[in-house]
């Protein structure tokens, strides 16, 4: 399994990428739209982790563009707003996870969605 | 029940949960990245624990890095605060750098988002006017929407302060697209409602890019 991280917040999706790798989990990160794009066209991932608000090209927005690139890959999104509640209801329930993650939370996650 | 649209309180509401919602946006992350850090501290532990050693420049790194969160959302909180607090009196003598710096620090990921650079040029004496300070970052705040939309991403607005004869003005500078806005754009019915209660003049300069926000030295007067 490979994973992309896309967050604008450099500390957290590095320091995420380390701690998924501690537990066999590959994954790489990048920090911005342009950056995830550039790195799929090099490299493939079964699965990207995207932050929903970043500048420039959204979570949403890049989740269209790589989708529409690599129809296999998989996403979910990390979100700093509002809680889980939010996301309890719709068909996308699976796909989203709330600032600060939980890492088992995520890894339960990326598991599920790989799943589908 | 027939209540009458409250155009100020409306655009008021809509101001404070935007930069509220903002900001605990910000918050969030900040909390994620201390969350990082920590578990990470804590895999560490139990590395160590099953006999790896441990880089000790690694964990200086850490401890200093969740430091900086701590004060990264200090900062934010610390904003909010003084925020929340611009409610307390309606009328109160402020100084526009203040105002101004506020506005920015508050809207600073709204900033990003639109990819638009802010370059404040803050008087070097402090440009004090009597006014309803709440009601002052919701003008500064819509003037600045509007000038980071006019410029358009990849480019610097520059925010300026100063004395005049008669109070004092903030003048968004290096508006480039302002001489194609169309003129129905801006002031908005919300910013021509606050710029009547504030006794505030909005004057644009197509030619030179620039907005002026003309603000009297009292609100009273």
């Amino acid at each position: 399994m490979r994973l992309l991280l896309v967050d604008d917040e450099v500390e957290l999706v590095s320091t995420l990428a380390e701690r998924l790798s501690f537990r066999g989990i590959d994954a790489d990160w990048v920090a911005s739209g342009e950056e995830a794009l550039k790195k799929a066209e090099t490299e493939t991932y079964d699965l990207a982790v995207l932050d929903v608000k970043m500048p420039r090209i959204s979570g949403i927005k890049l989740k269209g563009m790589l989708e529409a690139k690599y129809p296999d890959m998989k996403f979910i999104f990390m979100t700093g707003h509002g809680s889980e509640d939010d996301f309890r209801t719709g068909s996308s329930k699976a796909y989203y996870l709330v600032k600060p993650i939980n890492i088992e939370a995520l890894i339960s996650k990326i598991n599920e969605v790989l799943k589908k | 029940m027939n209540c009458k649209p409250d155009m100020i309180g409306e655009t008021g509401l809509h101001f404070f949960g935007k930069m509220s919602a903002t900001n605990c946006h910000d918050i969030k992350n900040a909390l994620a990245i201390i969350n990082e850090n920590i578990g990470l501290l804590q895999d560490f532990i139990l590395m160590s624990e099953k006999g790896m050693a441990i880089d000790q420049e690694r964990l200086k790194t850490l401890a200093e890095k969740v430091v900086k969160q701590v004060w990264r959302a200090d900062g934010f909180v610390k904003n909010m605060s003084r925020f929340a607090h611009s409610i307390d009196e309606p009328v109160v003598n402020v100084d526009l750098n203040e105002i101004l710096e506020l506005v920015k620090m508050l809207s600073s990921r709204f900033v990003s988002m639109r990819g638009v650079t802010l370059k404040p040029e803050p008087s070097m004496n402090p440009v004090m006017v009597t006014t309803n300070p709440f009601l002052l970052e919701n003008l500064v705040w819509l003037c600045l929407d509007f000038a980071m939309e006019v410029a358009g991403s990849g480019k610097t607005v520059g925010l300026i302060t100063e004395e005049t004869k008669d109070g004092a003005r903030i003048r968004f500078t290096h508006i480039e697209g302002l001489k194609e806005a169309s003129t129905d754009m801006f002031p908005t019915e919300q910013a021509k409602a606050l710029l009547k209660t504030l006794n505030g003049e909005l004057t644009p300069d197509a030619g030179a890019g620039e907005l002026a926000l003309i603000l009297p030295r009292d609100i009273g007067s």
